[in-house]
């Protein structure tokens, strides 16, 4: 059974942007432990020929005219802005490149 | 900090190394509403004006695909002789960034709605290359940000950023390139000349207006070289958002250079973004792709499969219109003009005026002459685009019709395309306002001719000697007491019967 | 506020609506009466997040002069709801749960909420759920904890704990709920309510924020079948703005719940929702129905879906990937909380130390578990396979409705717990729902009704009834001929054997 190392925690919680507390890394690497390896059963199907289901419903095309609808106000649109200038979210300083 | 970067001479490169190059390109569709919401895709400064809770990525909101969206996917996968997938999804691309309101790009991944095809690109000297494509998906487009605080607006220094979200949801086609092998040393001749055909494809579909200029179509270059003779490619660099075609060119032959001058050092490649500085052609360091990049692709669930019917397809297929270089190669034939000549009525944009003005009535010499001629000058001069300028196909069929009838001589049909381009009326008006008649009265020129002969008596005896060219001097005395209006060729004729010489 | 003639708040959705429309109850009268059993419990219960008193009595004033303008009404207009608090609704605070949305008030309705003001519904509030609906007891709200109305030290079920308990407590006859594993019908077991998970794509999910997209279903919530089918049928149907919306009539679900009968049905029970953890009042009351059922007329089939053994594993595979994905939104650049922004930190470690405030720990598990499951190298092994069971599971259903017209089981494997039991052993937490969530893997219909008290510890046992997709008609046909059976056996709604608060 795979299990999953306090590192792979850390790591996995950079990636989601979480900044977790060291307490907290060692308390989740635990239980991710065990919830990984008790759903790790599903893997038993891994090589059975069954086609993968990624919608319950069997829809296909469902698509719309290309016809304008009406947009948020720019007030209403910044209306949850922790900050904002000049009618656009401000946002802290962007690091790193495109 | 300053990065000097070592190159190696573009000779030297490729003596020793073979390019191989990546293309990829996202194209801005020119579509009423966005890929996934109905806000508007016309550019407002009024930022963050054209956005719902869809675009905007707020908690709830769900994303609905644009119809021709998807229609302009496979036109464009069909112009370039791609599969079109029988079944295809949308996948999310997870990774965080500001610009990016859901902080996942919705994209396709593994099914792609057109893969699998090719585009021949003509060079300069008329050779034909392919450059086979991989797949062309639909994707989003991001929100734009601005810089403050920092020096030149640059995201390095600034104190904090401002987020527009308008262009948000914007829908893109991405078109990526198969590795592009064999082109050597015409490796970044052929970048641009894949990213022009490619430009000229998505106008004549009519899916995008795809300038440049505007951000409409932007290319990453990817490029490695490989010592001659080996299989295996080098490891990449790829140089991101080269926006105009001749920095496609370039960009592609500093990297080769700069590739070189590495690898030649006993250096590695890694594995990087690249950003391409227009001032002086170089690329810089970006962002090193390390495994920390996982984009966790998965199927979009908040959208269903896209299934395009065979016998849509078909129709899409039956019409497409003739393709670009097809089109260019017949339209060169039927004007009798040079490889060189059309290459560059295709770089002043020329090709759909010339065309318009003939349907119009012109004779395709007359249509090329305005349009590649003083049209462009004025273009030129004006910084403008030839479709730019205030004046119609039709109204310089009419010019030209003016000339043939003889009711107009050169000269003054730049008189008239200027009171045109000033905004003076038609043709027809700013030759009644500007009273620019050829003198056809014979009366009257006539006495301008007795007149020019009594006032040069040395050239009259010239010509009647027998030195039938000077009699362009009285020409010139006769057109400049008619203000221009006679029509040069009866003036000859007239002083050469005056003074009965054989013209 | 109880009334010498009538006790408003004990009247059922049905009755309030023709009480309204007659001219014997106005909806301000109506509203108000449960503005005031609000104010007088839920203290206690805390099944509200925010009451909208002002919205409500406004919503029911228009109604009433609706009324007077002879103008028709809606079939439940004046019907006071609780709405989870996972909807959006313009100019009300929509929070899920959560620290991270606290304060946060919407720029536009969910089509649920504008479904519900159209039916001339009056919508008294948002009601107390699982931080981002995800947990099964309501301990991982942001803002506390809701009490189970039967007994206050326990859980009233989740994720939708604070929409059952509202039912239960009187606080409204009708409630909203979703339902991405068992979050409408778990609720509604342990608080001896009726909650439907309706079809996937029955209602629209556009704003109603996302946990699991491919599993969320909103649905009707209330102490009766046949007002759960009138809710079903305000808040169901095709929307253009829900891509996965199914573009078809909604079920005669009203009609159904009018006729119930199970007379010459046949009924399937699954050898997998039976064993270990089951507790034994759970099982008597499970069995006892069946044996109801069969009395009413219905022929009891065995039934084998050997792949559900597999469907708690994948669905805590799939539901944490699309979570993981779903509240990467949560970044603090354009609405919600934000936290450490001392113009020195990047946006990268503002959106890292928001998340790590703003999410509690279920949220964090869930999207650092979905991370991994979707991560390059363990896609295949773990989201691959999950989404391969989820085809096992569908053709075991669809193997199942080739034999039987429903399926039927406990709700939950065991009655409500105490409040803090299984706080910190999330794979416990998980057990609770095992039995429903199959339909969310396969999409098809489910309720759960009452069908009485466990007798080692006197709390509801809930019935489920699965019905094939786009049949949700049948679980309210099936459910109230159960329903009746039971109200006549017991001589009044389960409900009533509730201690007064
Ligand atoms: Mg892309
Ligand atoms: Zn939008």
């Amino acid at each position: 059974m795979p299990g999953i190392t306090r590192e792979e925690v850390a790591h996995l919680a950079r990636l989601a942007r979480l900044e977790l507390k060291d307490e907290e890394l060692d308390h989740f690497a635990g239980q991710l432990d065990d919830i990984i390896g008790a759903v790790a059963r599903v893997s038993e199907v891994a090589d059975q020929d069954v086609p993968p289901t990624s919608h319950p419903l069997p829809l296909t095309n469902v698509m719309r005219a290309d016809e304008v609808r009406p947009s948020l106000t720019p007030e209403q649109a910044l209306s949850g802005a922790p900050a904002q200038e000049q009618q656009r979210f401000k946002v802290p300083q962007i690091l790193g490149e495109d | 900090m300053t990065v000097t970067t070592d190159l190696v001479s573009y000779e030297d490169a490729l003596a020793t190394y073979d390019p191989v190059m990546g293309l990829e390109v996202h194209v801005e569709l020119g579509t009423k509403t966005k890929m996934f919401c109905g806000c508007s895709t016309e550019l407002k400064q009024d930022a963050n004006s054209q956005t719902c809770p869809t675009c905007l990525g707020l908690p709830g909101a769900l994303p609905v695909v644009n119809e021709i969206g998807v229609e302009s996917a496979i036109k464009i996968g069909l112009a370039l002789n791609c599969e079109i997938a029988e079944w295809c999804r949308f996948a999310r691309k997870n990774y965080f960034y500001p610009d990016m309101p859901k902080n996942f790009q919705t994209s396709q991944y593994d099914e792609p709605i057109a893969f699998n095809g090719y585009l021949d690109v003509q060079l300069e000297d008329g050779e034909v290359f392919r450059v086979e494509i991989e797949r062309a998906h639909m994707e989003e487009d991001t929100g734009k940000s601005t810089h403050v605080g920092g020096a030149t607006g640059r995201i390095h220094g600034a104190s904090h950023s401002l987020l527009d979200y308008n262009r948000a949801g914007i829908p893109l086609i991405e078109i990526v390139t198969k590795p592009i092998e064999g082109a050597g040393e015409r490796a970044p001749e052929v970048a641009k000349a894949y990213v022009a055909e490619l430009r000229e494809v998505i106008k004549a579909l009519d899916v995008s207006e795809a300038r440049m200029d505007k951000g409409q179509m932007r290319c990453d270059v990817n490029l490695s070289l490989r010592p001659h003779g080996r299989e295996e490619f080098g490891t990449r660099s790829e140089t991101k958002n080269v926006n105009s075609l001749r920095s496609v060119e370039r960009a592609a032959r500093f990297e080769i250079q700069r590739h070189a001058a590495v690898l030649n050092g006993g250096g590695t490649i890694v594995q990087e973004t690249r950003h391409f500085h227009e001032e002086d052609g170089s690329t810089t360091s970006g962002r090193i792709k390390d495994n920390a990049e996982d984009y966790r692709y998965f199927p979009e669930p908040d959208l269903v499969p896209v299934a395009p019917a065979r016998t849509w397809v078909e129709e899409l297929r039956a019409g497409l219109p003739e393709m670009p270089r097809v089109r260019r190669n017949r339209l060169r034939e039927e004007w009798g003009v040079s490889e060189h000549d059309m290459q560059s009525i295709l770089n002043a944009g020329a090709v759909d005026p010339i065309v318009a003005t003939i349907e119009a009535g012109a004779d395709s010499a007359a249509a090329r002459k305005w349009w590649m001629g003083e049209l462009s000058r004025n273009a030129n001069e004006t910084g403008r685009a030839l479709d730019e300028l205030p004046v119609t196909p039709a109204q310089v069929a009419r010019v030209a019709e003016l000339v043939t009838k003889g009711d107009l001589n050169d000269k003054l049909a730049r008189q008239v395309f200027e009171g045109v381009l000033a905004g003076e009326g038609t043709p027809d008006e700013v030759v009644e306002k500007r009273g620019l008649k050829v003198v056809s009265d014979e009366g009257a020129l006539t006495t301008a001719v007795d007149e020019a002969i009594a006032g040069n008596p040395a050239i009259a005896d010239k010509i009647r000697s027998g030195k039938v060219a000077a009699a362009g001097a009285l020409v010139g005395a006769v057109m400049k007491a008619t203000r221009g209006q006679a029509d040069a060729a009866r003036v000859k004729e007239l002083i050469l019967e005056k003074l009965g010489v054989e013209g | 506020m109880t009334d010498s003639k009538i006790d408003i708040i004990r009247l059922t959705a049905a009755d309030i609506a023709a009480k309204v429309a007659s001219g014997e109850l106005t909806a301000v009268e109506v509203t108000e009466a449960h503005l005031a059993r609000i104010e007088a419990v839920d203290e206690k219960v805390h099944a509200f997040l925010h009451v909208d008193r002002e919205g409500a009595l406004a919503q029911a004033r228009a109604v009433d002069a609706k009324r007077e303008n002879g103008e028709k009404l809606g079939p439940l207009a004046g019907v006071p709801l609780a709405l989870k608090d996972i909807f959006t609704t313009d100019g009300v605070p929509t929070t899920v749960g959560s620290k991270i949305l606290e304060g946060w008030i919407p720029p536009y309705d969910a089509t649920v909420t504008r479904k519900l003001k159209d039916a001339d519904v009056v919508i008294l509030g948002k009601t107390n759920m699982d931080e981002f609906a995800m947990g099964s007891s309501t301990e991982n709200s942001a803002y506390g904890p809701t009490g189970n109305p039967w007994d206050l030290t326990r859980i009233p079920g989740g994720s939708g704990g604070g929409s059952s308990a509202a039912l239960a407590s009187y606080e409204a006859p009708l409630a909203i709920g979703t339902d991405t594993g068992g979050s409408i019908r778990q609720p509604a077991a342990v608080t001896g309510t009726v909650g439907v998970k309706p079809t996937y794509g029955g209602v629209s999910r556009y704003g109603m924020v996302a946990f699991s997209s491919s599993l969320d279903q909103g649905g009707p919530c209330a102490r009766t079948v046949l007002d759960a089918a009138l809710l079903h049928e305000v808040i169901a149907g095709h929307d253009e703005l829900d891509s996965t919306s199914i573009d078809a009539p909604v079920p005669p679900v009203v009609e159904a719940a009018r006729n119930g009968s199970v007379q010459g049905m046949r009924v399937g029970v699954v050898k997998q929702f039976a064993g270990e953890g089951y507790q034994a009042g759970v099982v008597q009351r499970f069995q006892e129905s069946v044996a109801l059922l069969k009395e009413l007329g219905a022929e009891i089939v065995e039934l084998d879906c050997p792949s559900f053994d597999l469907a708690l594993s994948a669905y805590y595979l799939i539901a944490p990937s699309e979570c993981s994905s779903n509240l990467a939104r949560f970044d603090a650049m354009r609405y919600g909380l934000r936290v450490g922004d001392d113009g020195s930190k990047s946006a990268e470690d503002v959106t890292a130390l928001t998340r790590e405030a703003g999410f509690g720990d279920e949220v964090k598990r869930r999207v650092i578990l979905g991370t991994y499951a979707l991560s390059s190298g363990y896609y295949d092994a773990y989201y691959g396979s999950a989404q391969k069971v989820r085809t096992l599971i569908t053709k075991d259903f669809e193997k199942a409705f080739e034999q039987v017209d429903v399926i039927v089981s406990p709700a939950t494997p065991t009655t409500a717990f105490p409040i803090g039991e299984r706080a910190d052993d999330p794979m416990a937490m998980y057990l609770a729902d095992v039995c429903t969530i199959p339909s969310n893997m396969a999409g098809n219909a489910a309720m759960s009704l009452p069908c009485g008290l466990a007798p080692e510890d006197g709390l509801p046992v809930g019935l489920q009834i699965i019905a094939p997709a786009m049949k949700d008609d049948r679980l309210y046909k099936v459910g109230a001929a159960v329903e009746a059976a039971f109200v006549e056996r017991w001589g009044h709604p389960l409900l009533e054997e509730a201690p007064s608060l």
